[in-house]
């Protein structure tokens, strides 16, 4: 016990005299979180548009009115000519152009049939996708308003969304977040270490020492146990103080959920030092076999339920994606542990499928 | 019994055959050398008897302990210093001795009598780190932690390399004393000069055992008449010298030519008659006695 204290002890000297490693443990998670938060967001408001307008009656102006008022658009510019549409988008501040056609009202009144042309900016798909959506929401919406007044007959959707009834993105991205910095920071600096040690020839002197490979093993990953959890912490705080976004369910569950899920991107990140001699390599490993999976196939970007059947695979078995069901279960629908006891048993098998894994590819000898 | 045993050792990697057939014992108590050039195997008969690699062929008793089978209670008995420097460099000197002192069971206080004598010389820089020591000082700091659990066996892996020649005397000076203490000492170099430091020497050159004995015994085979010459112009002096026919070896040494002929074939007159005609001015002959490098040049051709 004493020989493993000692060499936990000298894994904090390396870590707190390193303010590379520092950094990467407490800058990156702040960081991170603020940058998805604020910069990478699908969320649109403000969009500028440009309104080219050939009837200029009053149909026209209340679905202008309706429009600009939403809160989505700005009024960039009014048009007054075809060829001035390419012109706004090539300037490059107009995502989006609305075109209502000659007589607008009139053709309305007297054949119910009125044309309006809306063109994206689709350099960017997704927005563009976006803003032609909510407008064409906007512009239902008032159709529904003058059909009631004709028609009495209609079907109208009342639509709640249960659970982040915002529609936030920031609730997305801080279970993915989460799942994807713990990843990181386990896995990659575990299995940094512990390559470290072997470039600089001290894993020679550890060997031939009478440490056992478990202590060797645990005294190297006990350190990082501590620094993730903070990191958890950090990034739960920062989540509700900065973004809002609420712990609806238990918070100790929480914390003992990310704890294992440290607990798992750490054995991962020995098991990838067992395999590799080499710094590099490892970084490697850690960045592209384990953020690039994390980030794409676990849900937390892009949902698992539109990929192709085969990739589907390949997501059930990235443990990240059971972490963030897990997550987005106690945050934000405040589930118990009862919902949650299958991922949770998957996480604790991948641990302990990864540490004796581990153990048993540790070198006992140099080859 | 004696501390090390070794016999028949080899070990192949891919291709290369590393060590080929290896006997050879170490009794207790005994500074046991191993002289060789880069590449001739001792750093991988080191790390057999350390346990870090298995042998292809052969068995390594240390202190009656099988390498492969008993490796655990080998640890706890040898130290070792590897050839590369191989501590923390950013923990400080106080915190390496003090960690190796941990993992191995014991603390500095316990066993600080043995490494005194060494310690001392860096205890006042024990707040510096690793890193920043000099060569020297960093050879003392890897020496002290391969000590501080008081092993019975001491495995240096070319320790001086690299090292200042007082440093080096100095480093010696301290094996010496350690030895005293009962300690077996197993040390590898590529100098050969150091090899009269030690009781008994063995010469490895690619993966064979050339020759084990006492410095003393080493000179003694020597088979040659041994001349030393010298003249103003060194460079030239040994080509010519190589030209010279009936030549056996010509090794520069110092300022001097170490030079030796074949059977019958060279003496003191038409030597300097030979030297005298290629122009060579300064010209000294004299009969020299073989040293331990001589000795090794000659088995290693």
């Amino acid at each position: 016990m004493k020989r493993f204290l000692g060499f936990v002890v000298k894994e904090f000297y390396h870590i707190f005299r390193d303010y590379r490693t520092l950094l990467i443990l407490f800058g990156l998670p702040a960081i991170q979180l603020l940058l998805f938060g604020f910069v990478i967001t699908n969320e649109i408001k403000d969009a500028r548009i440009a309104i080219f307008d050939q009837s200029k009656d009053e149909v026209t102006r209340r679905i202008s009115e309706k429009v600009l008022s939403s809160g989505y658009f700005i009024l960039d510019k009014n048009l007054s000519s075809y060829k001035e549409i390419e012109q706004v988008f090539r300037q490059g501040n107009v995502k989006l152009v609305l075109i209502f056609g000659a007589d607008f009202s009139k053709k309305l009144d007297k054949t119910g049939n009125a044309r309006v042309q809306i063109i994206g900016d689709a350099s960017d798909p997704n927005t563009a996708n976006i803003l032609v959506n909510y407008l064409q929401g906007i512009l239902s919406n008032y159709l529904i308003s003058l059909n009631a007044r004709k028609i009495p007959m209609q079907i109208i959707p009342e639509v709640r969304m249960m659970y982040n009834s915002q529609m936030k993105g920031v609730y997305m991205f801080v279970p993915g977040l989460m799942a994807m910095l713990l990843m990181l920071i386990s896995a990659l600096m575990t299995s940094l270490s512990i390559t470290k040690e072997k470039e600089l020839g001290t894993m020679e002197l550890l060997l031939v020492s009478p440490l056992k490979p478990i202590q060797i093993i645990l005294g190297k990953v006990f350190p990082y146990v501590f620094l993730a959890f903070i990191d958890a912490c950090i990034i739960i705080i920062l989540g509700n103080t900065v973004f809002g976004v609420p712990v609806v369910g238990s918070v100790a569950l929480l914390l003992f959920e990310s704890l294992l899920f440290i607990c798992m991107a750490l054995s991962l990140g020995i098991l990838i030092s067992t395999i590799t001699n080499s710094q590099q390599i490892a970084m490697m490993i850690s960045l592209v076999a384990l953020m690039l999976p994390t980030i794409l196939l676990s849900g937390f970007i892009f949902p698992v339920e539109n990929m192709p059947l085969v990739l589907q695979w390949f997501c059930h078995i990235m443990p990240p994606k059971y972490f963030i069901t897990i997550i987005k279960s106690i945050m934000l629908q405040g589930n118990g542990f009862r919902y949650i006891a299958f991922e949770t048993g998957i996480l604790a098998g991948f641990t302990l499928l990864f540490i004796f894994l581990s153990v048993r590819k540790f070198k006992i000898r140099l080859a | 019994m004696p501390a090390i045993i070794v016999e028949h050792i080899a070990k192949h990697f891919a291709r290369v055959k590393a060590l080929n057939d290896i006997s050879f014992s170490v009794e207790k108590g005994e500074l046991f050398g191993f002289i060789g050039p880069d590449g001739a195997g001792k750093t991988t008969l080191f790390r057999i008897l350390t346990t870090l690699l298995i042998p292809d062929e052969g068995k390594a008793l240390v202190n009656g302990l099988d390498v492969v089978k008993d490796f655990r209670k080998i640890r706890q008995d040898i130290g070792y210093m590897p050839g590369r420097f191989s501590l923390y460099t950013d923990l400080s000197v106080e915190e390496n001795l003090n960690f190796y002192a941990t993992v191995f069971g014991t603390t500095v206080a316990e066993n600080y009598e043995l490494i005194r004598d060494i310690y001392i010389q860096i205890e006042p820089f024990k707040k510096r780190k690793a890193g920043k020591l000099s060569g020297g000082m960093k050879q003392k700091l890897a020496l002290s932690c391969a000590l501080i659990h008081k092993p019975s066996v001491l495995i240096l892996d070319e320790p001086t390399t690299g090292v200042d020649a007082v440093s080096r005397l100095e480093f010696w000076e301290m094996l010496k004393r350690l030895q005293k203490s009962g300690i077996t000492i197993v040390v590898a170099t590529p100098y050969m000069d150091e090899a009269s430091l030690c009781d008994r020497v063995a010469l490895i050159q690619a993966g064979k055992l050339m020759t084990i004995s006492t410095p003393s015994e080493v000179i003694k085979t020597y088979p040659w008449k041994l001349f030393s010459i010298k003249s103003d112009d060194i460079f030239s002096l040994l080509n010519d010298l190589r030209a010279y026919p009936g030549m056996h070896t010509v090794f520069a040494f110092g300022q001097a030519a170490h030079v030796s002929f074949k059977e019958g074939l060279g003496d003191e007159e038409s030597m300097k008659k030979y030297l005298q005609g290629k122009g060579h001015s300064g010209i000294t002959i004299s009969p020299a006695v073989a040293n331990i490098e001589d000795c090794f040049m000659e088995l290693m051709i």
